[in-house]
């Protein structure tokens, strides 16, 4: 059995589609990514899953309950951790602990070992309220109260959203030790280079699953050769190749271009040749392996090309 | 001196016996696009209100588009334009409600907001959404026109505040180009982000940590200097040693 399933899950504010028909699926134990940008829905599935929200159309399980009927259990059995910072911020660090674990039967001892590492981080503040923690702090309390009853499924929604990268990289350390211990964990965010984390990963735009699969097999099947070219103007080279005839794709990557042609197999040498018509200077290339952004930007056009 | 939109000396603030900014020193030219950037709580967002004219140094000096922070506040809020991800337009007023009204509280004239409205939307292809609230549009598209507003009274410098958070990579890379675009016209380009591919974008980069500017450079210097190829890997190297509590 599946730890989460979704089957032609809709929802609309409005005339505004949130969610489209999506379905997928999360296996037991799994990291699962919801990779996307603000407003692609992310949120939504999130808050139909936890019970929160009832959706327009479809189903949805959560450990083999059901969202709408068996919306108790499923409360039982997850932990969430919203978007937005939804502790009381009145209440000391120790107070929220406390107070979640009474919501939920338990005592903070019952369950320490799970919290331990991320709890003995923000311990030394055990008597600060919530709401005069920093932001990195918050985001550890949040997590250990989303963890304290032991759920089998941890729903984290843009946790490290607006977080630096060296926060970012202690947080995706921690869900790690969460998966060892057999959490089916399920996290949305819109950094793409997060992506890679994942076991699988969705990746959405506009309330709709672009495609589902590992960050592996999602590279593998990008269609086309990609290079990375840069030159010593990088603006002017990216004009200059965006309006050329034989370059299908031209997008800013860092200090890099990347970049496919029109023609199916294309190598260093084809690329080499369309540059010279513009004269760059300092100009390099070389063929790469795609990235999950490559990858997102290239499925993002093919939707609207569909259209 | 001419050449110079920001010139930050010693600067620092201090609340009570908390370093908030620590001493720092930098300048940036016009028309360069500046990237600001450090670890959650090293100071950013205190010095950023400092040169935006919101806060007074405790000690140091600094001036922006040539104005004293200490003296000069008001002129300095003239001559630039802030936008952030937070706050940016106001949801319940139409596209051109909001250009008229960043217009007028920027005393641009009614005619040449008039003038430079229409263009405005026709450039960014909005003439259809023109008279529908703000609030209506998809993200990408009020974070390009939060920015175009930023502009509308072109200042000599804009201040970016993490201005492409939660956006879409195609529609990232598009703020991108109006970033370029007004900083070919001459506007200066001051702009922090978490995004680690952006910092490539810009002319020079400085990285603070708690309080302190650890680096300024290029990005291809910063790199060699750490001997890496990525930026990523520059910033976690100087930002993993912070002591702060980040915010």
């Amino acid at each position: 059995m599946p730890a989460v399933t979704l089957k032609n899950i809709s929802k609309k504010y409005g005339d505004f589609v949130a969610v489209d028909d999506v379905s997928f699926e999360v296996q037991k134990g799994e990291l699962f990514g919801l990779i996307g940008p603000d407003g692609a829905g992310k949120t939504s599935i999130f808050r139909i899953l936890t019970t929160l929200l009832l959706s327009d159309g479809g189903s949805a399980t959560v450990q083999g309950h059901d969202v709408v009927k068996d919306f108790q259990e499923i409360r039982n059995k997850v932990g969430y951790m919203p978007g937005k910072f939804s502790l009381y911020q009145d209440l000391t660090v120790k107070e929220n602990l406390n107070f979640f674990a009474t919501i939920f039967g338990t005592t903070i001892d019952e369950n320490y070992e799970l919290i331990k590492d991320i709890y003995d981080q923000i311990k030394p503040f055990n008597d600060r309220r919530a709401g005069k923690l920093s932001g990195g702090m918050k985001q550890k309390l949040a997590l250990c109260c989303a963890l304290i009853h032991k759920p089998e499924v941890l729903f984290l929604d843009e946790p490290t959203t607006g977080v630096d990268v060296v926060s970012r990289s202690e947080f995706w350390e921690m869900l790690g030790k969460l998966k060892e211990q057999q959490i089916t964990i399920v996290v949305s965010t819109p950094y793409m280079d997060e992506a890679k984390l994942c076991d699988r990963i969705a990746l959405m735009q506009n309330g709709k699953i672009m495609s589902v699969d590992t960050p592996k097999q999602i590279i593998k099947s990008f269609p086309k050769p990609l290079f990375a070219v840069k030159a010593k103007n990088i603006y002017k080279l990216l004009q200059d190749l965006r309006n050329d005839q034989e370059i299908e794709s031209c997008d800013a990557f860092g200090e890099f271009l990347h970049i496919t042609l029109v023609a199916e197999n294309a190598n260093e040498e084809a690329i080499h040749s369309i540059a010279e018509k513009y004269n760059p200077e300092n100009f390099e290339v070389k063929k790469i392996e795609p990235t999950i952004e490559d990858s997102f930007i290239r499925l993002m056009r093919e939707q609207s090309d569909l259209k | 001196m001419q050449d110079k939109a920001i010139i930050c000396k010693d600067l620092t603030k201090q609340f009570g016996d908390f370093k908030a900014v620590d001493k720092i020193s930098f300048e940036v030219s016009e028309g360069e696009i500046f990237g600001f950037l450090g670890a959650n709580g090293a100071g950013k967002t205190t010095a950023m209100r400092i040169l935006c004219g919101l806060s007074y140094p405790t000690s140091g000096e600094a001036s922006v588009a040539g104005f004293d922070v200490y003296k000069q506040q008001e002129k300095i809020k003239k001559n630039i334009g802030y936008m952030s991800q937070k706050f940016s337009l106001y949801d319940n007023l139409t596209i051109l409600e909001n250009i008229e009204f960043y217009g007028g509280v920027y005393g641009v004239s009614r005619p040449e907001i008039k003038e430079r409205s229409a263009v405005l939307i026709k450039t960014l292809g909005l003439e259809k959404e023109a008279k529908k609230l703000v609030g209506g549009l998809p993200l990408g598209w009020k974070q390009k026109l939060a920015f175009s507003v930023a502009v509308f009274h072109r200042p000599k410098i804009v201040f970016l505040d993490e201005p492409t958070g939660g956006v879409d990579p195609i529609t990232r890379r598009q703020f991108w180009d109006m970033i370029y675009e007004a900083a070919a016209n001459g506007i200066t380009v001051f702009v922090t982000t978490h995004y680690m591919d952006e910092a490539e974008y810009c002319n020079r980069i400085s990285i603070m940590v708690d309080g302190k500017i650890e680096a300024i450079d290029s990005p291809s210097a910063l790199k060699n200097r750490f001997n890496t190829t990525s930026m990523d890997e520059v910033f976690y190297e100087l930002a993993r040693n912070a002591t702060r509590a980040a915010d």
